[in-house]
């Protein structure tokens, strides 16, 4: 195959490295992207989007199966049923729509696509392994968004009942009993799902607490649901591999125990994908496990760059997303440095947290002297009439100058929080701005307003 | 007390308006008698305007770059005495002054009583709807007057610039560092005016990683007197004159050491020979013989004015821009006289004292950039000329004798001519006769 020369090769088509590609497209740099896998990465094929479609199904179940006893707001329905095949078939509906309109993406953008698995040769050429043999690239600039995957137990390895987040999501019934070793938000979120499916779910976590990445004030709410839901979830307690009728484990005062289970899903992080493309041949620089970059997603190697979980925490699809824009426009000689306030971090637990920005205790830490308050959804009116009364908003700020310095919420719906709470921190916000600034009424939203007027001491409605 | 009204003199033949390019004298001043209170500027020359009373300077009629009609008003003084204005003319006052505070008013329509009014036309010509004074000005342009930044660091040590992701961009664009900007916003927050008010200040910018930096500032440079004039008269020049530009080698190793030898010899107190002298008389003497080129041609009458003078225009670059002052009747005067007469031209121009004499009545130009000169320019006839000569640089190069190369002192003539009335042929013969004459510089001398 005769060899291929272009400005920009982009190896991965997860969020970081297709929105790299499609950015670098629009500012006419000749731009080819290597994926071995459909479009989408992590993100659109096993994480993110197929996982939501799970838990909305789930919900959707809970929902019915709460009917069926009868309920407060006068709704009752018949016992339900779940085809879980079925949820699956429409699950992927989603993501193949999904997928496709990537591609489509690309394609309009004038971004060349080669299916493959690439190797780097040198700093300057990859090879990809392709149906109709290899192909050689040359480019200019490289872009690895290589993304990552599950962390495998060398006691617990993936295969027939043991399985990573992938396989949970394409399940063909509800596990009758669910073993869960890891409760982090992917676990929680997995685990609360099936439990409203129907599995008896136990969590198994080695750490003292859940969601280690929150504080107990967020967590609570759903610890309570989980409780509510029949999760059990065990603490400080050691998974120790896989027995016949379930997960051996060792409990905190050492005891071996065996829980009944007739999956076991092993969600205890990601590691990035540092292997398997000829990192050998390059002189990469590593930050830990990761790969280093610098403010402007450069390796150690000129002309080389690196955006997405393979890069580090957060391993989020919407930091990889900014920073592979970010890397097309300083490919394309425009002066950009990595310069964003915050991140938001969404976990689709039921209720659902987010939190952008600094924790207080975060705050407290980095040397501020901080105010915070929180506004209970219980005095919300929106919250109230859609049961969903548990959780709050809670703002950080500076005491001296009323900078907020990071927005937590804990809430059904409270997601799409996300959006205020980033674009305040990002724009720089003072309580004074949120206090000041009209949400619509009745919305959940008006807790944030609220948390504000409260940290600055004049809440009106508690 | 009374008021004295100046208006602004018949500043030379046949000029109908002129720009006003500087003021002297600004309101509240006093000012004696004969001090000179404003400059305008003709097609060809400066004009100051002194005072012919004593007073105090209470109104002017317009701003620098406005064009004002000959005897319109130029400025009142309050002045001990009754002063000169009539009754008839307090109507005057009153229209003129609004007709400044609402800029664009056409020239002689406007204000009653017997001036006429004063003829303002705005520079920027803008259309008279424009001229509702209470439109508020375009949000954009709406200055919160930023606090500059107080003296010191314009936030405490280690603490981040807080900018919005707009201005954080629009600061990386233009190479800003953000943590050298003062944010005038709640928690010092970092505003666009802010950033307005770094640029104005003339703040520093660097490139981030050692990269180039995009620039995407625009300086407005108003066209105005000199280069105002130039402008219109270089667009007149290329659009009406049909340019033809002829181009031919001159050796002028001969006329090179005929000038040293004069030059080393000269009298005392005699300006130094250039070039330039020898090819004045040169041209003055190639246009004897071919009287179409030294001539103005008024292409709207249909006819050459073919002149017996040789007023030959030399152009000079001065600091407000090209200058073309002109010696008068070349073919009377001697090389000497001709040196001390471009020495005194091109001095009286770049000290901005030539009179409109000296810089009106050419016949045709020389123009000349000296070592800068390059090898061939195409040089713009100074309109309605129909010839204009210009010099290139000199160096010295190997020329083919038929037996041997020699060095030789060779510089070229780039010529052009308003094709419209001087032919490719007469073209040619004018700059072989500049080139006979210059190779053989006694020629110049013998008829």
């Amino acid at each position: 195959m005769p060899i291929i020369d272009c400005k920009l090769l982009v190896i991965g088509a997860g969020p970081g490295g297709y929105v790299a590609a499609i950015r670098a497209g629009q500012l006419g740099l000749d731009t080819v992207i290597v994926e071995a896998a459909a479009h989408g990465g992590t993100c659109l094929n096993v994480g993110c989007i197929p996982s939501k479609a799970i838990i909305h199904v789930a919900d959707e179940f809970e929902k019915a199966t709460h009917f069926a006893a009868g309920s407060p707001i006068g709704v009752k329905v018949a016992k339900p049923e779940i085809d879980l095949k079925k949820s699956v078939v429409w699950k992927d509906g989603i993501v193949k729509r999904l997928t496709g309109g990537v591609s489509g993406l690309l394609k309009k953008n004038k971004v060349r696509t080669i299916s493959g698995w690439a190797t780097f040769i040198d700093g300057r050429t990859v090879e990809v392994r392709t149906e109709d043999g290899v192909q050689t690239i040359r480019a200019e600039n490289i872009i690895i968004a290589t993304g990552s995957a599950p962390v495998e137990l060398p006691f617990l390895p993936f295969g027939g009942n043991i399985i990573s987040s992938t396989e949970a999501l394409d399940l063909e019934a509800p596990p009758k009993a669910l073993a869960i070793v890891g409760a982090g938000y992917i676990g929680l979120e997995l685990g609360i799902a099936f439990a409203k499916l129907g599995s008896k779910v136990t969590v198994v976590e080695a750490l003292d607490r859940i969601l280690p990445l929150y504080d107990k004030a967020l967590t609570r709410p759903v610890a309570k649901k989980m409780k509510a839901l029949g999760i059990n979830v065990m603490l400080g307690v050691k998974a120790k591999g896989a027995g016949k009728t379930g997960l051996q484990i060792e409990t905190a005062d050492g005891k071996a125990e065996t829980i009944k289970a007739d999956k076991i899903l092993v969600t205890v992080g990601r590691s990035p994908l540092t292997e398997g493309w000829g990192r050998d041949n390059l002189v990469l620089d590593m930050d830990g496990r990761f790969l280093k970059i610098d403010e402007q997603c450069r390796t150690s190697m000129s002309g080389i760059y690196a955006i997405g979980d393979v890069t580090g925490e957060p391993m989020l699809a919407h930091r990889a997303m900014a920073q592979g824009e970010m890397v097309a426009e300083i490919i394309a000689g425009e002066n950009r440095v990595w310069d964003k306030v915050a991140i938001a971090a969404v976990c689709f637990t039921d209720p659902e947290i987010v939190s952008a920005g600094l924790l207080p205790d975060e705050a407290s830490e980095a040397g501020y002297e901080i105010i915070t308050q929180s506004f209970p959804f219980a005095a919300n009116g929106r919250a109230m009439t859609m049961e969903s009364e548990d959780g709050f908003v809670r703002i950080v700020a500076r005491a001296d100058n009323h900078l907020v310095l990071g927005i937590q919420a804990v809430g059904g719906g409270v997601s799409e929080l996300a959006a205020t709470f980033g674009l305040a921190l990002e724009m720089g916000a003072a309580l004074e701005d949120i206090a000041g600034t009209i949400h619509a009424h009745p919305t959940q939203g008006e807790a944030f307003q609220e948390a504000a007027l409260r940290t600055l001491g004049r809440a009106l409605h508690i | 007390m009374g008021e004295h009204i100046i208006k602004l003199p018949d500043v030379g033949e046949g000029v109908a308006e002129a720009e006003l390019v500087e003021w002297m004298a600004a309101i509240g001043a006093n000012v004696r008698e004969d001090e000179v209170l404003a400059a305008v500027m003709t097609d060809k020359a400066t004009v100051e305007i002194p005072s012919p009373v004593e007073g105090k300077v209470i109104w002017q009629a317009a701003k620098v770059g406005d064009i004002l009609a000959v005897g319109s008003p130029l400025i009142r003084l309050e002045v001990d005495g009754p002063g000169n204005v009539k009754s008839g003319e307090v109507v005057e006052e009153t229209a003129t002054t609004e007709a400044t505070s609402s800029s664009p008013v056409h020239g002689g329509g406007g204000a009653e009583g017997d001036g006429g009014g004063v003829a303002i036309k705005a520079n920027g010509q803008k259309p008279p709807q424009s001229a509702t004074p209470t439109a508020p000005p375009p949000v954009g342009e709406q200055k919160t007057v930023p606090t500059p930044s107080p003296s010191g660091a314009p936030r405490a040590e280690g603490d981040k610039p807080l900018a919005s992701p707009a201005v954080r961009k629009r600061a990386a664009d233009a190479g800003i560092d953000l943590r050298r900007v003062h944010g005038a916003g709640p928690a010092g927050r970092i505003s666009n005016a802010d950033l307005d008010a770094y640029f104005e200040s003339g703040g520093e910018t660097q490139a981030r990683g050692g990269g180039y930096v995009r620039k995407t500032g625009v300086t407005d440079v108003p066209m105005l007197g000199l280069r105002r004039k130039i402008a219109e008269k270089m667009a007149t020049a290329k659009s009406r004159i049909a340019h033809i530009t002829y181009v031919e080698e001159i050796d002028m190793t001969a006329l090179e050491e005929l000038r040293g030898q004069l030059n080393a010899t000269r009298k005392e107190g005699r300006a130094k020979l250039t070039v330039l002298p020898f090819l004045m008389r040169a041209i003055a003497k190639a246009v004897a013989e071919q009287p179409q080129i030294n001539a103005i041609y008024d292409d709207e009458a249909g006819i050459v004015h073919q002149h017996g003078g040789v007023h030959i225009g030399v152009a000079a670059q001065t600091p407000g821009g090209l200058m073309v002052p002109v010696a008068h009747h070349v073919e009377a005067r001697d090389l000497w006289d001709c040196a001390a007469e471009v020495t005194r031209l091109s001095e009286a121009a770049r000290s901005g004292k030539a009179t409109r004499e000296e810089l009106s009545g050419s016949t045709i130009t020389i123009t000349s950039l000296g070592a800068m000169g390059g090898i061939v320019t195409t040089p713009v006839i100074n309109h309605p000329e129909v010839a204009i000569v210009g010099v290139n640089k000199m160096q010295v190069l190997a020329k083919w004798d038929g037996q041997e190369f020699s060095p030789r002192k060779v510089m070229n003539l780039s010529s052009s001519f308003d094709h419209r009335v001087i032919d490719g042929w007469d073209a040619a013969v004018f700059v072989q006769r500049l080139k006979e004459l210059l190779e053989n510089p006694a020629m110049i001398f013998i008829d």
